[in-house]
């Protein structure tokens, strides 16, 4: 419960700080050219970094997690999805893991009935509301971009306009709203489901941290001044665009006249772009290192070599005739060398250390 | 985080004992009960534990990415036995791996070591260790986690690792420990020497003679065979582990396989690995090293969970290249074992399943028809291999009435036996039995509803522990490996009247000759 009220607290901060800082301060400059300079600076280093700090880890064993039949005997059909057998089906796995996320997809409920007795079922809301989530986001961001490219390039005009295909729907009887977009009112319905998800669920509010509800309020807020920027408060976006682009052409302006919205959406924007590398929203990036997803399982097909690997002490056949062989002879079973060549060996070698350390190691076992 | 583990009889694991980590050169060997308030742990332990973690952090990327990337969606929350089976939150495979990655933050990280417990982060105390104890080795590194992560995030991994971090403090279990001893010095968990192993499998060919009527000379340590024999010597001693052994030795008269035991690579299993990868790689070299003594062409695997995700995704990395054998081929059938091209080494599954299919057993499945048999894919090779569709081939060539279970609960979704990864002591008895819940829940539908009465499996672990769980949670289920099903199938060459079956007791399916006057071959059919 402390995670989640510091975490609420600290956004709410983080909105004051802007209020005041732009509001009451008028730092334009700090909260239009430099927070948002050093945050995507942040962003891309950190992100770098911390890849990059996790592939100087090597993968010493070949460890997929393998989820359905291996290729095996030739008449027995493999799983390649799911127990890739190929270099071709881990990228087939890792598109269906980033683009579908086909392991949420698996998930099940389970509940106690008398008896007892449990029962397994579907569960995908999880999966449903993650869904939501992150294509929302995507399609948010890319629609985003039309403030910092000139001209408008087809695709963007294309993807705007699916997304605002409800704009026919509405025009008829709300003459002079904004293009409704669907994307951010998806994205600030996923958010809410996750957020509530975690508050509701039992198992989940208890694992969570004050890092599992910070990304999630700082997010709900950034969709909240966003909407809020565009339908009702109407900020101006031609002057939002020029600024904009300042920053994209390194050529920084801050023109007057940009509403104080404006600016607290453009701050915590900055805040989770910042925060982003160093949280757990890499998941991001992690999600392709993963070495249970992103081997192919054919271990016993093709050597994996362990760069560390290093020798380590056996206990020999030889070692274990020495200890046994008397009992080996008398049972029977094939030795290397003779109880007669072992004895002669014994008194020519004349060293008493070796020997020794086997009685020892014989006595202790028993 | 904050609630202490209470150990009571039942809850934990007995520490391991001090001559037992002498022999194999293990840290801190003494004495000691995980009930003490003094666990006598190293004057410098706090250095050894960050040391070991920072050491971890930089050989396994596993390790590493699984301690940051975490968003603790909750997907895995219910996916462990051990929390279905006890309700206990830290079983939860996140909150699992909480307790070190708490550490990790606290001890490790900026942020968590300024912010503490708003960081998630925390300081390493005894009690954490205490904490570890009780909760990495109430993990059966059975993977169902990983399967339903969106990341792979695999709890096993994590286990593996911090026990071994535990075992740099010499804080590690008996029912591990001495097998790990006892395993480096005489080749199997048991101890068994080299003529006592001997010895028990000879038992148990005199116990085929007697009921099957066929006498079997298996050869021990035999150079120049053509392939190495390896199963867990739990099949050697224990029921109804022997019933599968006697299985193979029938199927290899059968088929007359050029094939030798060896005393000295006597395990299949491994406790190496629930110890440490480097005491992983210690015994599991055996292997090699006794095929290379032997002269052999390759290796054939009986049934065993764990040591068969060793032999499939660790041993060629770990002990070879094994340049010494040849690319496994079946020298019934001569298929190549492609997907054994390196290791070299062949699941007895796989070889039987090509067997059948090529037609090579003369198999009367109705020996079988008074069992009606379910299959528990092992954790190992479910999820760590992928062997999903052999042992069902099996199943349905020599048994007339296998049933599987719910989807929810079979293949990848197995659930453990709740007592995987070296966790079945007898002092464990409860804990295993609420592990064992949603696996034994599974068996009791399929129990009631289709009259299973027999719990196969292709795991000595399996066999070792199921006759008690399922006497718990489903009398009247009984337990086998799948080779003993295909050894009261097969029709041997010149076997006598088959009125027993391999466990003696008399056999309801036995249907007696029709004619007592045919040939000794026709007699044989009618026998079936």
């Amino acid at each position: 419960m402390i995670g989640f009220l510091f975490s609420l607290v600290a956004v709410l901060v983080l909105v004051g700080i802007a209020l005041v800082g732009v509001g009451g301060l008028g730092l334009k400059v700090l909260f239009g050219v430099i927070i948002p300079y050093a945050a995507v600076l942040t962003f891309f280093a950190g992100l770098v970094y911390r890849v990059v700090d996790w592939a100087r880890s090597p993968v010493p064993f070949r460890i997929p997690t393998t989820c359905g039949q291996e290729k095996s005997l030739a008449w027995i059909k493999p799983n390649k999805i799911d127990n890739p057998c190929s270099t071709g089906a881990v990228v087939l796995r890792m598109i269906f893991e980033v683009l579908t996320f086909r392991s949420l997809f698996r998930n099940m409920k389970l509940d106690y009935r008398e008896g007892p007795k449990i029962r397994y079922s579907s569960e995908k809301f999880l999966w449903l509301f993650a869904l939501m989530f992150h294509y929302a986001f995507l399609v948010v961001i890319l629609r985003h971009l039309r403030f910092f490219t000139e001209p408008i390039a087809l695709w963007q005009q294309t993807l705007e306009h699916l997304d605002g295909f409800l704009e026919f729907n509405l025009a008829s009887f709300a003459i002079g709203l904004p293009t409704i977009q669907l994307s951010g009112l998806v994205l600030l319905g996923g958010v809410t489901l996750l957020l509530v998800r975690r508050i509701i669920v039992p198992t989940v509010r208890y694992i969570s941290l004050a890092a599992d509800w910070f990304p999630l309020f700082l997010i709900t807020f950034i969709c909240l001044t966003g909407i809020l920027a565009r339908y009702v408060f109407r900020i101006d976006v031609v002057k939002v665009k020029e600024m904009a682009m300042g920053l994209a052409t390194f050529h920084p302006v801050v023109p007057d006249g940009i509403s104080v919205w404006f600016y607290i959406h453009f701050f915590l924007v900055c805040v989770l772009f910042a925060y982003f590398p160093f949280s757990k929203l890499m998941h991001l990036g992690g999600v392709f290192l993963s070495p249970t997803r992103n081997l192919v399982n054919n271990s016993r097909a093709v050597r994996h070599v362990n760069p560390w690997s290093y020798p380590v002490k056996t206990h020999s056949y030889q070692e274990y005739e020495d200890d046994f062989r008397e009992q080996m002879v008398e049972a029977g079973l094939p030795v290397d060398k003779s109880l007669e060549e072992a004895a002669a060996e014994k008194a020519a070698k004349e060293a008493p250390a070796a020997p020794e350390t086997q009685e020892t190691e014989e006595k202790r076992e028993e | 985080m904050d609630t202490k583990p209470e150990f009571k009889p039942g809850n934990f694991l007995y520490a391991g004992k001090a001559s037992a980590l002498e022999t194999v050169g293990l840290a801190n060997p003494r004495d000691w009960s995980p009930t003490d308030d003094d666990w006598k742990l190293p004057a410098d332990w706090k250095g050894i534990v960050r040391e070991g973690m920072a050491e971890r952090l930089q050989r396994f990327r596993s390790f590493k990415l699984f301690m940051d990337i975490c968003v603790r969606c909750g997907a895995c929350a219910d996916k462990c036995h051990f929390f279905i089976g006890s309700g206990d939150p830290k079983n939860m495979p996140v909150l699992r791996a909480e307790l070190i990655r708490s550490i990790y933050r606290g001890e490790m990280k900026t942020a968590g070591k300024i912010l503490g417990k708003l960081a998630g982060g925390r300081k390493l105390t005894e009690d954490v260790i205490k904490e570890w104890f009780y909760y990495f080795y109430q993990c059966t590194e059975c993977r169902r986690c990983s399967v339903f992560c969106p990341y792979g995030i695999d709890t096993a991994e994590i286990t593996i690792i911090a026990r071994e971090i535990l075992n740099l403090l010499g804080t590690n279990i008996d029912w591990i420990a001495s097998p790990v001893a006892n395993c480096f010095m005489t080749g199997n968990h048991l101890g068994l020497k080299p003529h006592t192993f001997k010895e028990n499998i000879e038992y148990l060919v005199d116990d085929i003679e007697e009921y099957a009527g066929v006498r079997i000379e298996p050869t021990f340590n035999r150079k120049g065979a053509e392939i190495l024999f390896v199963t867990p010597s739990g099949d050697v001693f224990a029921e109804p582990g022997i019933y599968t052994l006697m299985g193979y030795l029938m199927l290899f008269e059968h088929i007359g396989l050029d094939y030798t035991w060896s005393t000295y690579a006597s395990e299949g299993g491994n406790f190496g690995f629930f110890t440490s990868h480097e005491m992983m790689k210690r015994l599991n070299a055996k292997m090699y090293a006794e095929s290379k003594r032997l002269g052999v062409k390759w290796i054939l695997g009986g049934e065993c969970g764990h040591m068969w995700r060793v032999v499939h995704q660790y041993m060629d990395t770990l002990n070879g290249p094994a340049d010494w054998l040849e690319q496994p081929v079946s020298p019934l059938t001569g298929t190549r074992f492609e997907n054994a091209a390196s290791t070299k080494m062949v699941h007895i599954t796989e070889f039987t399943a090509d067997l059948i299919k090529n037609n090579k057993l003369k198999l009367d499945p109705s020996q079988n028809d008074h069992i009606i048999p379910t299959f528990h894919d092992s954790c190992n090779t479910s999820r760590g291999m992928g062997m999903l569709e052999e042992p069902r081939y099996v199943l349905n060539n020599v048994c007339n009435n296998f049933v599987d279970m719910a989807p929810q609960v079979i293949r990848e979704n197995t659930f453990c036996c709740g007592s995987g990864s070296g966790l079945n002591a007898g002092e464990y008895l409860e804990m295993r039995f609420r592990g064992g819940l949603p696996r034994a829940n599974a068996v009791k539908r399929v129990h009631e509803d289709h009259g299973v009465n027999m719990l196969s499996c292709v795991c000595a672990i399996d066999r070792a522990v199921f006759p008690a769980l399922m006497d718990y949670w489903v009398p009247g289920v009984g337990v086998c490996g799948v080779s003993e099903l295909v050894a009261n199938a097969l029709v041997m060459e010149g076997q006598g009247e088959r009125e027993y079956n391999l466990r003696g007791e008399e056999n309801p399916s036995y249907k007696p000759p029709a004619e007592d006057e045919a040939s000794a071959e026709a007699g044989e059919e009618g026998e079936e």
